[in-house]
């Protein structure tokens, strides 16, 4: 028998952690539920409702659209910056005094705040005084992303591809050049060609960095909020309100509490289990 | 296929890694690049399979210039320290892949890649990913794809390298064997004597981008043409010391001497280098005529039932290799013998000389 000793004392050790996790999660994820499935009103008075706020927000038009919206945002930016950041890691050098050159361009546009971002590319898109909105319009191009919902779309879509694929590029760039020049000398040997060499050698080394470039540009792509807010605040009408705007509007513009919080609970369920699924498909073969 | 360098040289940004090199492999041999890291064994091999241009002079394969030949032309293939073999492929697509690339039918590929599985052991992982093997598996793998191919050069750089012990010495019986049968000539670099003298078949000795000297191994071993060659092959490092040689007495720093005779009487008197191989150093002798050292023991080493001795003797610090157990201390004063017919003796420049 091993003699265990007891010792109350540890729990001192533990409860800075437990503090930390109950107030940065925990409670702030309770009160959203609490208000999920119960009438809020003032001098706080609630009202059971039981899911009745969930079968609401599940069946709401309004929800669809932002959903889709936002699925088409995600998956619009995904197919675009994956293979551009793949792209331009595997045109990146691997070695020489360039390389530091390269990864700090690449790092500045994840170094500028998100609220920037959006007025950086606001001010540049304006019709009238913006560099690319009036350069558009002068070689006869209608484009006004503040009435436009293409134009939004495309200036929404742009903007994230301009601040985000350097975060793939940079994971994608860590994959390659942690492969083995061997394996390069073995295809050279073989007769591969250089699409060969991208499809057996270097796209199935870089699978579990870009599992991870992806997974990240899919959760925060889903969240997005600050840059569209900046941008278009979610218009012109609501064609660039994505999930996140439009649950701050439903929260704090209507203060609807019950909808907002069941919304809130759904939202995080459909990144959590799209994440999940998708990391569990991919790491299916890895030991 | 015999391969022949011909006075190449290769530099790279103003650094020579190989200085101007002749060296010409036997056709259907088993050749050994021996030499310490960074010697230029990998350099050579590079050379050879064409994934580096030489600055200078040309490789010939049989007759035929192929110094400009672009590597996927040559009959060549290669098997790296790293296990090399594409990731999302089975082991069976593995083996294949050059055939494919060769385009040769899928009959003959599948009836191919089945005889060499067999001969490797690795029949019954050929549905399984190289993730999914040991490192054994992988590296055997690697080396059914450099067989498959029927090259007529095999390149083996440091194959072994990255393997453990049991899966070392059992690959390293098993790829002479490998290899004799398919006509190919092989190239084997390693950095260990031992592994030289065990494979067999031919031996080079690289120091500091130079061959130093080329022919058959154990011939190499017992007469290497001079210090650098010996000190290339030999594990422990050959034990060196100053010696003069005055009529027909050998002095050792001045202290211990013994009598010479044959041929060394007639060499000149004056300094040489003498050479002592650890395992010609030995704690015990019946040999009367035995030259006696004493040395101081620094470290000893015991490994299952050998002994490794190492002693400070006058300014030199050597090594004995021997049979048997002996905890000397350390500090203590013990006395070592040698064979003075079994040394090796070198003039000052470091060449050997004949007895």
């Amino acid at each position: 028998m091993i003699n265990k000793t007891t010792n109350q004392k540890a729990w001192l050790f533990v409860i800075p952690v437990i503090v930390l996790v109950a107030f940065n999660a925990l409670i702030p994820l309770m009160t959203v539920v609490n208000y999920s499935v119960q009438d809020t009103f003032g001098n706080n008075l609630f009202f059971w409702e039981g899911t009745k706020w969930f079968e609401e927000v599940l069946s709401s038009p309004r929800f669809h659209q932002s959903f889709m919206r936002q699925m088409a945002f995600t998956g619009t930016i995904l197919l675009i910056e994956i293979p551009l950041g793949i792209a331009v890691a595997l045109a990146m050098p691997r070695k020489g005094p360039w390389v530091s050159v390269c990864l700090i361009l690449m790092a500045l546009p994840l170094l500028i705040p998100w609220n920037v971002v959006g007025a950086m590319w606001n001010i540049f898109a304006l019709p009238d005084i913006g560099l690319l909105g009036y350069s558009l319009n002068a070689i006869g191009i209608d484009y006004n992303f503040t009435q436009g919902p293409i134009a939004a779309w495309i200036t929404t879509v742009m903007m994230d591809v301009w601040h985000w694929t350097s975060l793939v590029v940079l994971l994608a760039y860590a994959g390659l050049v942690s492969i083995p020049d061997a394996y390069y000398q073995a295809a050279k040997i073989d007769g591969a060609s250089n699409w060969a060499v991208f499809w057996r050698i270097q796209l199935p080394k870089m699978k579990r960095v870009l599992t991870i470039a992806i997974l990240l540009r899919f959760m925060d792509s889903f969240n997005i909020y600050t840059e569209p807010f900046v941008l278009t605040g979610g218009g012109p009408g609501n064609t660039t309100t994505f999930l996140s705007i439009d649950l701050v509007k439903i929260a704090l513009g209507q203060f609807d509490l019950g909808h907002a919080g069941a919304m809130s609970l759904i939202y995080f369920f459909i990144v959590l289990l799209v994440s999940w699924v998708f990391y569990t498909l991919m790491m299916r073969n890895e030991t | 296929m015999s391969i022949e360098l011909k006075g190449v040289v290769k530099t790279k940004d103003a650094e020579t890694h190989i200085y101007e090199t002749n060296l010409k492999l036997l056709k259907g041999g088993f050749n050994v690049l021996l030499g310490t890291t960074l010697s230029g064994k990998t350099t050579l091999m590079r050379l050879m399979a064409g994934l580096e241009k030489p600055t200078q002079g040309e490789v010939w394969f049989n007759e035929e210039n192929v110094t400009g030949m672009a590597v996927q032309k040559r009959s060549v293939s290669m098997v790296y320290q790293a296990f090399v073999n594409y990731p999302s492929h089975s082991v069976y697509d593995n083996i294949a892949s050059p055939l494919k690339v060769a385009g040769v039918s899928k009959s003959e590929i599948k009836k191919r890649v089945e005889s060499i599985a067999d001969l490797l052991k690795l029949t019954p992982m050929l549905n399984r990913m190289p993730a999914e093997l040991s490192g054994g598996q992988q590296q055997r793998t690697a080396l059914a794809r450099a067989l498959v191919k029927n090259a007529e050069l095999v390149l083996l750089d440091e194959p072994l390298a990255n393997l453990d012990y049991k899966l070392r010495e059992e690959l390293r019986d098993e790829l002479p064997k490998l290899f004799a049968g398919s006509g190919a000539t092989v190239v084997y670099a390693t950095s260990e004597p031992m592994e030289a003298l065990m494979l067999g078949g031919h031996t080079a000795t690289l120091h500091e981008g130079r061959v130093i000297q080329y022919g058959e191994t154990a011939e190499i071993y017992r007469s290497p043409n001079n210090l650098t060659s010996a000190t290339v092959f030999s594990h422990p490092p050959i034990n060196t010391t100053k010696v003069i040689k005055k009529g027909n007495e050998l002095f050792i720093q001045d202290i211990s001497c013994c009598k010479i005779d044959g041929g060394l009487k007639n060499l000149a008197d004056g300094d040489y280098i003498l050479g002592v191989r650890p395992h010609h150093l030995t704690p015990f002798s019946t040999d009367e005529n035995a030259v006696r050292v004493k040395g101081v023991v620094k470290v000893t080493e015991i490994s299952g039932s050998d002994s490794v001795i190492h002693i400070i003797f006058g300014d030199c610090s050597w090594v004995s290799e021997s049979h048997g157990i002996h905890p000397y201390k350390v500090g203590e004063t013990i006395d070592l013998f040698m064979n003075i017919n079994q040394c090796l003796l070198f003039d000052v420049q470091g060449d050997l000389i004949p007895v």
